[in-house]
């Protein structure tokens, strides 16, 4: 890679060890790609809690803190795997639990915002077009690169960190215009009126197509999506598909026609989505033992809006007796729903909302799933559903009011 | 057809057993990282472990909690010897680098038709190459 003169002294140890050692694993990531330098990058989002950094991660940055590394740009976290106000109702490791506080702190100490949220895009920081940043976790990354404009890879928690230390990122992906055209179109013949509705074409397109470098764009559609829908949709085509930009035409800024967000390249393959797809979509998840009895909103967490739809859904009703209901959202979410009484509604009806953290990553899950002899987990949210696997979750992806008449009757259909 | 040339690779040269899979991998979805056995229900290598193994996968899925996953693979010695992944995703190849674990991308013969799991491979990331040294 060409180096300036700024990166050669950062290798020379002008910033220190921790930056030198940051630049060093860029370097080796960046070679990998064929990246011929680096781009300075304006905002981080990094995840990095106990349960996906272990007891090995947390040792790394116990000892990067003690090489002094300091973060250069601002740098935010993504959502954690604890909310200690329900810690220990949820059966979650109290020992777990002091390792997540001094890894908090330890971020902290690094000058890390953590701002525990996966919807940063929503609440926290919104790139302008052509904005180079360095994001974690997927759903993020693709609404930086799709609705903004913005440029990022999916950057894991260490290589996000070493953004943050140096202040850059290799060059490679979505940063250079070559991987940005659309590959692919997909037309949209389908009302899509409910959030899980968007994550079912996520579903559909994502899995037909696994490749980081695919990229979709999607036209045809007849009104102008919400930022909830491309939020889900996203995030579910980051899931399935592993990936990382769409162009929705009208919509993204870098698609303002078919021809200009194909950019040159010749469609290999032309997909149609029709409402009779997206209803097959729900009718393919098998309902297991028929358990209704956990139902969750989450992956990614709830915005201020879906809080409101929810409080107003699950409004003069009760979750079931024996049943578990969860939402999860950040901080701030949570503090304007309180102030507005949506957070109360939820409440009331029985709702856990746990603040700060996503379902699939809390820690202590698949003791959780034993101890409370759950088989099935229904949710609104495409993600979620696929991601959940590894703990042994049957899952069953459900529209918003269907969910909430589960988690109210316990009769799943 | 006993060697394989690869088109991106990373890591020091290593031998092992072949895990070859007909399905994605993400050890977010489909792993118990507590084992290295492959939990997902219906993936393809269901019950398989992955520990110490030279894996085969046609694609990456999904996570950027991969990205950590790797390194504690490593610290809890359950890691495999070698991702040799058909496309990737930048995360897989984060993580690995990040665990000091071999990782390659691209393959000129598609795994599932060279060899099986079982077989015995050395993987040279420096020339990019992975020979099948015994069949099982």
């Amino acid at each position: 890679m060409d180096l300036t003169p700024e990166e050669r002294g950062i290798l020379a140890g002008t910033r220190g060890e921790a930056a030198k050692r940051a630049l060093e694993y860029q370097m080796a990531v960046g070679a990998f790609w064929g990246a011929r330098r680096f781009v300075p990058v304006t905002n981080v989002h990094m995840m990095g809690d106990i349960e996906v950094m272990g007891d090995g991660g947390l040792q790394w940055l116990r000892s990067e803190a003690r090489l002094g590394a300091r973060c250069i740009v601002p740098t935010t976290t993504n959502a954690r795997c604890i909310d200690f106000a329900h810690c220990e109702r949820l059966g979650q490791d109290a020992g777990e639990a002091a390792k997540e506080r001094e890894l908090i702190a330890c971020l902290q100490g690094m000058d890390v915002v953590t701002t525990d949220t996966c919807i940063n895009y929503q609440t926290v920081y919104q790139p302008h077009l052509g904005e180079r940043v360095a994001w974690g976790d997927t759903g993020t990354v693709i609404y930086a690169n799709s609705v903004f404009g913005a440029r990022s890879n999916f950057e894991s928690g260490p290589a996000a960190l070493a953004a943050a230390l140096t202040g850059r990122t290799p060059e490679y992906g979505f940063h250079l215009d070559e991987h940005r055209r659309g590959t692919f179109t997909v037309q949209l013949d389908a009302a899509l009126d409910d959030l899980a509705d968007w994550g079912a074409v996520g579903k559909l397109v994502g899995q037909a197509h696994q490749n980081y470098f695919a990229v979709p764009v999607i036209h045809g559609f007849r009104r102008t999506p919400t930022a909830d829908e491309l939020k889900h949709l996203g995030a579910a085509l980051a899931s399935y598909g592993s990936m990382a930009m769409f162009h929705f035409v009208g919509v993204t800024p870098e698609a303002p026609s078919i021809e200009a967000a194909l950019g040159g390249n010749v469609v290999a393959e032309s997909v149609v989505i029709a409402g009779e797809d997206i209803e097959r979509v729900y009718r393919g998840f098998r309902l297991g033992d028929g358990d209704a009895r956990l139902v969750v909103f989450s992956g990614p967490q709830q915005s201020l809006l879906e809080m409101k739809r929810l409080a107003a859904l699950f409004a003069g009703r009760r979750v079931r007796a024996g049943s578990s209901c969860f939402v999860t959202t950040n901080s701030g979410v949570l503090a304007q729903a309180r102030r507005l009484g949506f957070a109360q509604s939820l409440e009331e009806a029985g709702v856990t909302i746990l603040e700060g953290v996503c379902f699939y990553i809390l820690q202590n899950l698949s003791a959780m799933r034993e101890a409370h002899r759950w088989t099935n987990m229904v949710s609104n949210s495409a993600k979620i559903v696929n991601i959940i696997g590894a703990h042994r979750f049957n899952t069953i992806l459900r529209r918003t009011a269907e969910c909430v008449e589960i988690a109210c009757s316990g009769v799943l259909r | 057809m006993n060697r394989i040339h690869v088109r991106r690779a990373f890591g020091p040269a290593v031998e092992g057993e072949a895990l070859v899979s007909e399905e994605g991998f993400s050890p977010r979805y489909d792993l118990d990282r507590w084992t290295g056995v492959i939990t997902r229900p219906g993936h393809r290598l269901e019950g398989a472990s992955i520990v110490d193994k030279v894996c085969f996968f046609p694609s990456a899925k999904g996570g950027i909690a991969a990205g950590w996953a790797f390194y504690d693979l490593k610290w809890k010695k359950i890691a495999p010897k070698a991702f040799i992944f058909g496309v990737t995703n930048p995360v897989m190849v984060q993580g690995a680098i990040f665990a000091g674990i071999p990782i390659t991308e691209g393959w000129d013969l598609d795994p599932r038709q060279a060899l099986r799991s079982g077989d015995w491979v050395r993987v040279e990331p420096t020339n990019r190459t992975i020979e099948v040294l015994r069949r099982a």
